[in-house]
């Protein structure tokens, strides 16, 4: 069993649809912004849910499902604007889909065809890392630069950006991670870390990684942590927007652990009914962040069916394009990565392109030297 | 009509057991209806229908082991051309989520135009992705140990899927459908961490021997039960030697001592090595050996490798023994030779045909390079390459074996330092090479002599006394010595 639900988190909406007070926090946008947050949030479980379909059936080589962490992804990343900076981890689908990335395109990673399909396309946010917790080093590196650039503490707010970066709690075990803390703090780095702590690291809860809750590691390093509901869109959309503006006006990082679950597997290669009990994902079950908006949105009469049948169609139709769409994904020649891998390629490296083309046509005449090389590994000791 | 083909679920995986058909033939299915359970090495997973359409047939049964890859369904989408659905080129599909009412001959033209459009990606994408991660059908993973839900019913996973947390795709197996290895405890992972200098165990850790992955595939191969092995590396962890020592062990544990004796008839390769050694062991021979540094030549063999021309061939200290044997057979061609005693004569052979004595499934066999002698060194690598795939698999045809004049046999692959080997029935001479291993050896002289690490390697030559003296034998294995030791030397030959 994980760490059991705690209270002591800020919380501006009840699982039960019911808004609540904060002393320090508070959400002032409108019924109308709340209800953009939750077509995001469904469109993007919509997305994930396709996808998951979709590695099923032999398209994707991998997949890994946010099913869970919604409010978390929306509200965090519905607080930032340019010049700020967001550096993912690898689930962060919601956060992406709202920042611009194609929904396609956002597969081709997944299937093999591209290594980062966003890299230089959308504005203010960086490519999607796998390994584990190194993002946060890229982000106090890029938001120490923001400073340099004098993107930090002017007078007028708009002209400051801050860089906000995404990891997990299994991510906080990492050397990385306190590295990149220990980095922030000491440069009081406009960075604001933010933790999805979705109670399991793969399979491990986060209560064999942590003795105590992680939000309060920041105080060890010198800057606040807040832990947040992380299932109240509201909450968090609240609690980032504090810490970013914080940032960007000079004060340093913040750490926001965003308390989750990740409903699904881990990715599409885990079992999670290996390691978790039907008691704990029934209870977060009842947490989830879209039926509460819902509820009270609903409640107060702001939207009605016809509006959730809009978001239905317009699901249907976005499942509809990733899923043809995946198909039509360009499969790259390796020529193609001489290209994308730094802008100046150099002599050496056209050298090897080279090369490697004149390898390529090598093969011309000898349509079976790859199935040659399949057999003559499995030819064993012979003499 | 569509097949749909097992995909691979995780990561790498090559093959899924099938658990419970959630579909029967003549079902309708929606687009990611699921289709069917199945259960992997990592996991049970539920696949969905990448179309819309009828269940035409179900291509695997319950509890079977289906390869990644492999069609396990065929779905009627209504548009088909019931012709050949396993070629992907004649596949002439509409769109795929053309609805299962649609008629089922449609215009020409229509046909023409969807697929031009959607089919084509579709086929394409079956190409390269399905099983993306498998290279070979003769990999095999372990069966699970404790077995999942194989026959057991699992309730209506569509109806479970369809409500499950407000989405209607399958994310991952219900929660409350586990039916895996053993229900683990809340408590299992609840439990305090361990203290600093204790060993910490997973609870399972009574149950699952611990071994790396490496030692798990040795046993694996070996046909060895891990639980059965003793242990004796940090925390009770199996290593590959110990997995060896069993192996040993169980290969040396004699049958039970009933006092029978079963007989197996002589037959094939085995009766003719049987004759042929026989007749062989008529001629007079006798056996001179030779340590040698080799070091050299291993260097060697790591540079060739390095090289694109051997890219794909398979180079190894045999190549370069090989070489060096045929230029000490040019400075000594007495040991390329054959008596003929009938006409009281010595034959010469100008060819080497080099022979590679191979232990193959079909027995002993040694089928020879010709003329090896005029081949250089890539040559000489595609030639043995060729000869090993065709030594596997069992196809040495009558010719490959004949007009041998020199044989090579090494057994130093089966770990022992050298042996005294009877020469292939009509031949002088036959060099035997032990294990190539790590020794130490004294080099320098005088005051400068020490004592330092070198790869060693021991030689040995049987010949014909007859034909072949002594101190031929002796010269003869000398040039090869020197050529292993210095590469180089070769130039001189």
């Amino acid at each position: 069993m994980s760490e059991p639900a705690v209270d002591d988190f800020v919380q501006l909406l009840t699982p039960d649809g019911e808004r609540v007070q904060h002393p320090d926090f508070s959400f002032e946008g409108s019924d109308e912004t709340i209800a953009g947050y939750l077509r995001e949030m469904i469109l993007a479980r919509r997305f994930d849910s396709e996808a998951t379909a979709l590695q099923r059936k032999g398209e994707l080589g991998l997949w890994p499902p946010a099913l869970g962490q919604e409010a978390a992804q929306v509200g965090s990343a519905s607080a930032t604007r340019l010049p700020d900076y967001v550096f993912p981890s690898y689930r962060e689908h919601a956060i992406a889909l709202h920042l611009g990335v194609d929904p396609v395109e956002m597969l081709s990673t997944f299937r093999g065809t591209a290594m980062a399909p966003w890299a230089n396309d959308i504005p203010g946010m960086h490519v999607y890392s796998f390994v584990i917790g190194t993002q946060t080093l890229h982000a106090v590196g890029y938001a120490m630069g923001l400073q340099r650039d004098g993107l930090v503490g002017n007078a007028d707010p708009d002209a400051n950006g801050a860089a906000m970066v995404y990891f997990g709690d299994g991510a906080t075990s990492q050397g990385d991670v306190n590295e990149a803390f220990i980095f922030a703090a000491s440069y009081t780095a406009p960075v604001v870390f933010f933790c999805q702590n979705n109670q399991w690291a793969i399979s491990e809860p986060i209560a064999l990684q942590s003795k105590i809750p992680l939000y309060r590691r920041a105080s060890g390093f010198g800057f606040p942590g807040v832990r947040v509901d992380g299932n109240d869109v509201l909450a968090v959309h609240a609690v980032t927007s504090w810490a970013l503006d914080r940032a960007r006006r000079g004060k340093g990082p913040a750490l926001i652990e965003a308390y989750t679950y990740r409903m699904g597997a881990h990715t599409t290669s885990d079992d999670p009914t290996k390691y978790r009990s039907n008691d704990e994902t029934e209870h977060w079950r009842q947490r989830d962040p879209i039926s509460r908006v819902q509820t009270y949105l609903q409640n107060r009469g702001a939207i009605d069916q016809v509006w959730l049948d809009a978001v239905d169609a317009e699901c249907e139709e976005l499942a509809v394009r990733v899923r043809e769409g995946c198909l039509t994904l360009r499969e790259p020649t390796l020529e193609e990565f001489f290209e994308h891998t730094v802008i100046d390629p150099g002599e050496v490296l056209l050298e090897q392109r080279d090369e490697y083309l004149e390898y390529e046509a090598g093969f011309a005449d000898h349509p079976d030297a790859d199935a040659d090389d399949e057999t003559h590994v499995q030819v064993q000791e012979a003499f | 009509m569509k097949e749909f083909h097992l995909p691979d679920p995780g990561e790498g995986l090559v093959e899924a057991d099938i658990v419970r058909w959630v579909v029967a033939e003549g079902d309708e299915v929606k687009v990611n209806d699921i289709l069917v359970e199945i259960e992997t090495s990592k996991s049970i997973v539920e696949l969905p229908s990448p179309w819309a359409g009828r269940i035409a047939r179900l291509m695997v049964d319950e509890g079977a082991t289906v390869e990644v890859g492999a069609p396990i369904v065929l779905i009627d989408d209504g548009v088909a051309a019931p012709a050949a659905p396993q070629a992907p080129t004649d596949v002439t599909d509409a769109p795929p989520a053309q609805p299962a009412e649609a008629p089922a001959a449609q215009p020409a033209e229509a046909a023409a135009a969807t697929q031009a459009s959607a089919a084509e990606p579709a086929s394409e994408s079956e190409a390269f992705l399905v099983g993306y991660g498998t290279k070979s059908s003769s990999l095999a993973r372990r069966p699970r140990k404790t077995a999942g839900g194989v026959g057991k019913p699992i309730g209506p996973v569509t109806d479970q899927v369809h409500d499950s947390y407000a989405a209607d795709q399958p994310v991952s197996r219900p929660i409350d459908q586990s039916t895996t290895t053993g229900p683990l405890s809340a408590e299992a992972s609840g439990e305090p961490l361990p203290r600093p200098g204790k060993t910490p165990k997973p609870p399972s850790a009574a149950k699952r021997a611990l071994a790396k992955p490496p030692v798990r595939r040795l046993a694996r191969d070996l046909g060895l039960d891990l639980d059965a092995v003793i242990g004796t590396g940090p925390g009770g962890t199996i290593t590959s030697d110990d997995v060896l020592t069993a192996a040993v062990l169980s290969r040396g544990a004699p049958e039970a001592p009933t006092g029978a004796t079963s007989r197996v008839p002589l037959k094939g390769v085995r009766r003719e090595m049987a004759r042929t050694m026989a007749e062989s062991y008529k001629v007079p021979t006798a056996t001179v050996i030779m340590q040698t540094d080799v070091t050299a030549s291993m260097d060697l063999v790591e540079r060739l490798r390095a090289r694109r021309e051997f890219a794909g061939l398979r180079v190894s200290p045999l190549l370069i023994f090989a070489k060096a044997a045929c230029l000490a057979i040019a400075r000594n061609p007495d040991i390329n030779s054959t008596l003929d005693m009938a006409a009281t004569e010595i034959v010469r052979n100008e060819d080497v045909n080099l022979g590679i004595a191979a232990a193959t499934p079909r027995g002993l066999l040694v089928p020879n390079i010709k003329h090896a002698n005029t081949m250089n060194l890539l040559q000489l690598a595609e030639a043995l390459h060729n000869m090993v795939q065709v030594a596997k698999s069992g196809r040495v045809s009558a010719e490959d074996m004949q007009g041998g004049t020199f044989t090579i046999t090494n057994v130093g692959v089966f770990g022992v330092d050298g042996g005294t080997p009877i020469l292939n029935l009509g031949e002088s001479a036959i060099m035997c090479l032990g294990t190539i291993a790590r020794r130490p050896w004294v080099i320098g002289k005088g005051a400068d002599e020490q004592m330092v690490i070198r790869s060693v390697c021991t030689l040995s030559l049987t010949f014909d006394h007859r034909l072949v003296d002594g101190e031929l034998a002796s010269k003869f294995l000398s040039d090869v010595a020197a050529i292993l030791a210095d590469p180089g030397l070769a130039m001189m030959f």
